[in-house]
Formats: C-alpha cells, sequence, structure tokens
C-alpha cells in the first residue's frame, strides 16, 4: 500500500487534513515509488548508523578511553549525558521553529504541527534520560541524586511543562484547531525555558555548583580517545533523535491518512442519510 | 445588497463526524425560513454555522456579508441565535443578563426594558437570578435577549420547545415583528404547522444536506403571516413601528 | 478592547458577588492550606521554626493552589449551559474578555492574599514588615499568576480533563513566579527589602510577559476551545 493521497469521496472538497501530507513521500507516480522505497533505505541506514554509533560509543566510552585523573571511572558518563541533553535542546528548537512556521501564515501546513509533536515527543524521552543520567552522575560528585542547580531545575520544569504540552495536544478536536493550540503552548512553553532558566540561576547564585553539563571543564585534559569518544557519541544520539522523529513523523502522518479516509467514508455515510425520504 | 445567508457546498465538521455534508444554502433580506428535518438532519449545525459558531471545513459561506471562512467574530455581535443552551449567567438577574448581552453586542440599551416588557419577565422576574427561574422562564429569558440586541439576522433553534402556549404565541409574534422590521428570521422547530405558517419558505435537511432545495410550500405562507398580522397587530421593536 | 474588559470585569465581578464562591470556598480553602502547613511542617513557634521560616513560601503555594480554583471558577461559570459557545457568541473582542476576566480573577486573589497574609503571620508567629514590597509584590505577581492562569483556563477549557489539565500546565509555568514572589517576601519580611527589588524585578518581567502571551493568544485559543 502507498503512502500517497487517496482520492477522497468528495465531489467538490476534499476535507482537510486528508490532503497532500500524507507521510514522507508526495506523488504517485512510479518515479516517486522507487524514491520512497529509497527515503525508506535511508532511514533504514540512518537507523543502523545510529544503533552501530551508540554501541561504539558504549565500548569506546567504557573500555577504551582511560579513566580521567579527577574524576576516575565517572567520567564515563560524560560521553552519555551531554549528548542526550543536546538532543533535548535539538528537539525542543525543532518543536519550537515548526510550531512558529505553523503559526506563520504563509507556512502553514499541517506537517509542521506533526513534526512538532513528533519532535517534543522524543524531546520528553530525552529530557527523561538527562534527568536520569545527571542524577546518577550527580549521586557519586555531589553525593545526591539531586541538587538544586539552576540547569537542574530548570530541565526538570521543562520535562514537566512539555508533558503539559504533550496533554494539551491530546484535546480532542479538529487537526487544524488541535494544531493551532498546540503550537501557541509550545510557543509559551519555550519562551519559558530562559527566563525560568535565569530567575532560577539567580535563586542559586549564592552558591554556584558544579554545573553537570559543562564538558568543557574536562576538555583541557581530555584525551584523544576521550575526544573522539564524545564527538561520536553526539553525532549518534543525534542520528538516534533523528531516526525516532522521522518514524514518529510517520505515524503522524498515517494516523492522519486514517483520520482522512474515515472522514471521506463518514461524509459519503453522512449524505447517504439524506437519500433516505425523509418527511 | 445580496443575500443575507449564502453558502456554497458548506462542509462542517466535528472531530471526524461532518454535522453538514455540503450544505448549498441561500436566504434574501427579510425571508424568514424555516428549516425541516428529522433529528440529527444538521439543522441545529447549519443555525451555529451562519452564527460563526463552527467553523466552516470546505466550501464558501457568506453571512450578512461576512466571509466566515476569513472572519467568523464580526458577524457574531450582529446575528441573534437562540440555542439549545441559553447562554445566560445562572448567577446573574434577568435584567443584568439582557443588559450585558446587549452591551456585548453593541445594541441600544434602551431595548432592554422594552424586551422585558414584552416577555412579560417584568416585575418579580426583572431582579431574579437566572439560576432561579423555571426552564420555561430561562427560555424566555433567552428570546428576550434576543428581542432586546434587535439583531438583523434571527437563527431560531427549536424556539418553540419548552415555552407554554402563551410564550409561543409571543415567539411568534417577535418572530413577525422582525420580519416587518426588515430582519431575517432563519428557524427550525418541530412545531411544523407552526412554523409553516410563519415561513415564507421550507427548506429541508437530511443528513447534513439540502434534499428539498426550496421548494413552494403547498399553501401560502405569506398570506398566512398576513393573517397573522391582522390578527393581532405585529409586535414591531422598531422605534417608528407604527410610522413604518 | 478596554470597553469590553470592563465590562466582562464587571461581569464576572457581579457573578462573584451574587453567588460567593470565591469569599465562601476559595477562601476557606486557602486556609485549610495553612493549616495543614502547620499540621506537617510544625508544630513550633517564633523565630527558628520551619514554619516561621517558610512562612513566605507556604503564603505563595496556598496564593497558587487557590489561582487555580479561582480561574477554575472563572470558566466554569461560562460554561454552565455549554462549553464557552457564550462567550464566542457574545462578540466582544477576545483580547478583551483576556484582560476582563484576569482583572476579575486579580481582584479576587488579591483580597485573598490580604486574608492569607494576616492569617498567614498570626498562625506562623511571622510579624508583617516592609509592607510596601510585600504589598508590591503581591501585585506584581497576581498580574503574572492570572494572566497565565486565565490563557491556560481557556486552553482547558476544550479538553474534558480540564480539572486535571489546567494545573500541569500553570504549575509548571508559573514556578518562576513563586520563586520569585518567595524571595522577595522573604527579603521583606527578614527587614532587608533591599535584597528584593531585584525579585520584584523578575516578577515585572513575568507579569509584563504572560499578560502579552494572553493578549495575543487568548483570542485564537477561545476560538479553538
Amino acid at each position: 500500500m502507498s503512502l500517497v493521497t487517496t482520492p477522497v469521496g468528495l465531489d467538490s472538497a476534499p476535507p482537510p487534513g486528508a490532503p497532500a501530507e500524507s507521510g514522507t513521500s508526495t506523488s504517485a507516480r512510479p518515479p516517486a515509488e522507487t524514491g520512497r522505497s529509497r527515503s525508506a533505505l535511508v532511514l533504514r541506514l540512518v537507523g543502523a548508523v545510529a544503533l552501530v554509533g551508540v554501541v561504539a560509543t558504549v565500548w569506546l566510552g567504557l573500555w577504551v578511553t582511560p579513566p580521567d585523573q579527577f574524576m576516575g571511572n565517572l567520567v564515563r558518563l560524560l560521553y552519555l549525558h551531554p549528548s542526550i541533553a543536546w538532543v533535548m535542546y535539538v528537539a525542543y528548537g525543532v518543536a519550537f521553529l515548526s510550531s512558529l512556521l505553523y503559526l506563520w501564515p504563509r507556512t502553514r501546513s499541517l506537517r509542521w504541527d506533526k513534526l512538532a509533536g513528533a519532535s517534543s515527543e522524543v524531546g520528553v524521552v530525552f529530557t527523561g534520560l538527562t534527568l536520569v543520567t545527571g542524577s546518577i552522575w550527580g549521586r557519586p560528585t555531589w553525593g545526591a541524586w539531586w541538587t538544586w542547580d539552576p540547569l537542574l531545575t530548570t530541565t526538570a520544569l521543562l520535562f514537566v511543562l512539555y508533558l503539559g504540552y504533550l496533554a494539551v495536544r491530546r484535546i480532542p478536536g479538529d487537526s487544524e484547531v488541535r494544531a493551532r493550540r498546540s503550537a501557541i503552548a509550545a510557543l509559551i512553553a519555550f519562551v519559558d525555558v530562559p527566563i525560568c532558566y535565569f530567575s532560577v540561576l539567580w535563586w542559586r547564585s549564592l552558591h554556584q555548583a558544579p554545573s553537570v553539563d559543562d564538558p568543557v571543564n574536562g576538555k583541557t585534559y581530555i584525551h584523544g580517545s576521550m575526544a573522539w569518544t564524545l564527538l561520536l557519541s553526539f553525532v549518534s544520539f543525534t542520528l538516534v533523535y533523528v531516526w525516532l522523529l522521522v518514524h514518529r513523523y510517520r505515524l503522524f502522518g498515517l494516523a492522519e491518512r486514517e483520520e482522512g479516509e474515515g472522514l471521506a467514508l463518514a461524509i459519503e455515510e453522512r449524505r447517504a442519510e439524506s437519500q433516505v425520504p425523509s418527511r | 445588497m445580496g443575500p443575507v445567508i449564502s453558502l456554497r457546498e458548506a462542509v462542517s465538521l466535528s472531530g471526524r463526524f461532518p454535522l453538514l455534508a455540503g450544505v448549498t444554502f441561500e436566504v434574501a433580506e427579510g425571508e424568514v425560513v424555516h428549516l425541516r428535518g428529522p433529528n440529527g438532519a444538521g439543522k441545529s449545525s447549519l443555525l451555529r454555522l451562519c452564527a460563526g459558531l463552527v467553523a466552516v471545513s470546505s466550501g464558501t459561506a457568506v453571512v450578512l456579508g461576512h466571509d466566515l471562512t476569513a472572519d467568523r467574530q464580526t458577524v457574531r455581535r450582529e446575528v441573534g441565535l437562540l440555542a439549545h443552551s441559553s447562554f445566560l449567567y445562572d448567577d446573574l438577574s434577568v435584567v443584568d443578563n439582557l443588559r450585558f448581552a446587549v452591551r456585548a453586542s453593541r445594541s441600544d440599551p434602551a431595548g432592554v426594558d422594552r424586551a422585558l416588557a414584552l416577555l412579560g419577565l417584568d416585575g418579580r422576574l426583572r431582579g431574579t437570578r437566572v439560576g432561579r427561574l423555571s426552564a420555561g422562564q430561562r427560555r424566555r429569558t433567552a428570546i428576550a435577549v434576543l428581542a432586546a440586541r434587535r439583531p438583523r439576522l434571527w437563527l431560531l433553534d427549536e424556539p418553540h420547545a419548552g415555552l407554554d402556549a402563551e410564550g409561543r404565541e409571543l415567539l411568534d409574534e417577535l418572530v413577525v415583528g422582525a420580519r416587518s422590521d426588515g430582519a431575517t428570521v432563519v428557524l427550525a422547530s418541530h412545531e411544523l404547522d407552526r412554523a409553516d405558517r410563519l415561513a415564507d419558505r421550507v427548506v429541508a435537511l437530511a443528513g447534513g444536506r439540502v434534499v428539498a432545495p426550496a421548494p413552494a410550500p403547498a399553501p401560502a405562507p405569506a398570506d398566512s403571516v398576513r393573517g397573522c398580522d391582522e390578527a393581532r397587530a405585529p409586535v414591531s421593536l422598531a422605534e417608528g413601528c407604527d410610522v413604518a | 478592547m478596554w470597553r469590553d474588559a470592563l465590562l466582562v470585569a464587571g461581569k464576572d465581578l457581579k457573578i462573584e458577588l451574587r453567588s460567593k464562591v470565591g469569599l465562601g470556598q476559595v477562601v476557606p480553602f486557602a486556609l485549610v492550606v495553612l493549616l495543614l502547613f502547620g499540621l506537617a511542617l510544625g508544630p513550633g513557634v517564633g523565630r527558628g521554626s520551619v514554619l516561621f521560616s517558610a512562612e513566605p513560601g507556604l503564603f505563595w503555594i496556598a496564593v497558587l493552589l487557590a489561582t487555580v480554583l479561582a480561574v477554575q471558577r472563572s470558566f466554569a461559570v461560562e460554561a454552565v449551559d455549554d462549553a464557552s459557545d457564550g462567550l464566542r457568541l457574545s462578540g466582544l473582542d477576545p483580547a478583551g474578555i483576556f484582560v476582563g476576566k484576569a482583572a476579575a480573577i486579580g481582584c479576587q486573589l488579591l483580597v485573598l492574599e490580604l486574608v492569607l497574609a494576616l492569617v498567614s503571620s498570626l498562625l506562623y508567629d511571622r510579624h508583617l514588615e516592609g509592607g510596601l514590597l510585600l504589598a508590591g509584590s503581591c501585585v506584581v505577581a497576581t498580574v503574572g499568576l492570572v494572566s497565565i492562569g486565565t490563557v491556560y483556563g481557556v486552553v482547558s477549557l476544550g479538553a474534558r480533563q480540564r480539572e486535571t489539565l489546567l494545573p500541569l500546565l500553570f504549575f509548571p509555568m508559573v514556578a518562576p513566579v513563586l520563586l520569585a514572589a518567595t524571595k522577595a517576601w522573604d527579603a521583606a519580611l527578614s527587614g532587608s527589602p533591599g535584597h528584593g527589588l531585584g525579585w520584584l524585578d523578575v516578577l515585572a518581567v513575568f507579569a509584563v510577559a504572560y499578560l502579552a502571551i494572553g493578549t495575543v493568544a487568548f483570542g485564537p485559543l477561545l476560538e479553538d476551545a
């Protein structure tokens, strides 16, 4: 079965939500078919590379690289944590930009809405991972699972903010309505992040705790293999993000298409009602 | 001036359900149109669409010169919708509810007292909280809001429901009065004979579409309306009604 | 817009005066919260007790909880018959509706804050000093709280689970307001209002930002509710 816009059974106007939004490819021509399978292949490749990258990162991080002279084996967590946090920021950035593009009348398209939804979902997962890895790092470093570091606190707020955003996305409604509401919610959530950060920063300004996301600290001492591992980690987690994003996006597209087909059917059924002779 | 309502293949969705599945429908200025159809035919949805409450998903819809696909805000001030729910504030008195609605729609505040008197809501009921009213009185208050606002387009969804005999007569008189003021009325009522008598034209809906596009109703409705006029003087809400 | 705002605020306050839900339920609720804090963190009086040092935070937590109720009430009034149709049908300027509703909730909250300030000072044995900073931070914080509260009030109006959605959206957004307001109060009560002025600025930033967000976003959100 193809991911192509189905002709909807409406004689004059296609219902919104259904048209031209499906999946990854757009047209029904045979060349596009090959294009689609090529894009599927690329995606699979991305997934494979991401997987290999992550495995390699773990291997390099745990076995190949030497322990840090100050942090000891703890440094190994640094191959994971910064790149996960990086993906989190990328994900929210993408969600923000696509929400903006959705609200901008000239670029309004449900594609952006789906992208924002997919990206923020991945973002929430990575925020959770950031918090967990940060916490694991914090326990031996600071002797506590949690410190009220500005970055930690803001990240926790970020987590809840975007959970709220995902809840807003689930409010039922017309797809356009839902998209607009979600886009506004995404903007509000995103705009709140920097101000949140600064207020918490001032709150903690009394004793500035060592920041978790500060690999620069160790960079001057960084060993050749350590730098490469860190770089690999960034690349492979970004690829993981891309892979998840595209899949989630496609899933949204499929759900939307199903909805669109259901809609065409529903309109037909509704019209059939009018054929029944009424009083 | 063009038609007051002009819909072309208008589709309106609620989630995935098409409330209206492509309605083409036109109402000229000063007309009284009766929408008929079984339950779930889309009568309420059509009225709500004309009031700018539900979005037009596809097709075109122009009401009182406003394109509803572009702007649904302005039209709301100008139409009066009598819906199933009354849009009244339970904790406010009858007169406060009317005052709020009149001010919100920027209508003439003098209409409030006139409307209250007209619907028999002056006196004791005037200052009563709407939450304390009976269902019928509540309905009357909702109608009074419309009468006070004197919109150019009246959209009446089951206006006779929940009213006593006197209330129904009052409502009919209001419709006749609105018409003689030059307002346009679209109503959907299950009191078929009553509504047909009021209407210039009957439009039948089923399955979210117009099924009988404006057939001339058998008994000349204009006559019966006129007869109505003669029987009891039309309740005109215009200031200079006797001149008109 | 201002005309509509005044109209809506007047209407909402009149409803509140008639129904007395705020006075009869929200204020007592906030008082119960203060008592519960006492049970959880007490007993103890005077300097050195947990309640004494935590008073600013406890006060603001109680205000935050009450804000959610006040916002919910403000929108429940609109949705008695049918969700938000009445507001939309009124043809009022959405920005005006936003400002009006926020102002009405804000008025109620300020009264509530006055009551809570007196009671918490009494219960937790902390004198209200630096009255100007206290009052100032209350006003500015309230603007921020009601603005974002009203925005999310209308967002959750369309949701079936509106009782749970509003707090989920609202609390993370106002965490910084809570932080700044608590700090400002703490500074005022400890007799060093100079330290609180910076936090007052933070509150002002949020008030302006949330007010701006609400004025712009309320219209489309009401449309979608």
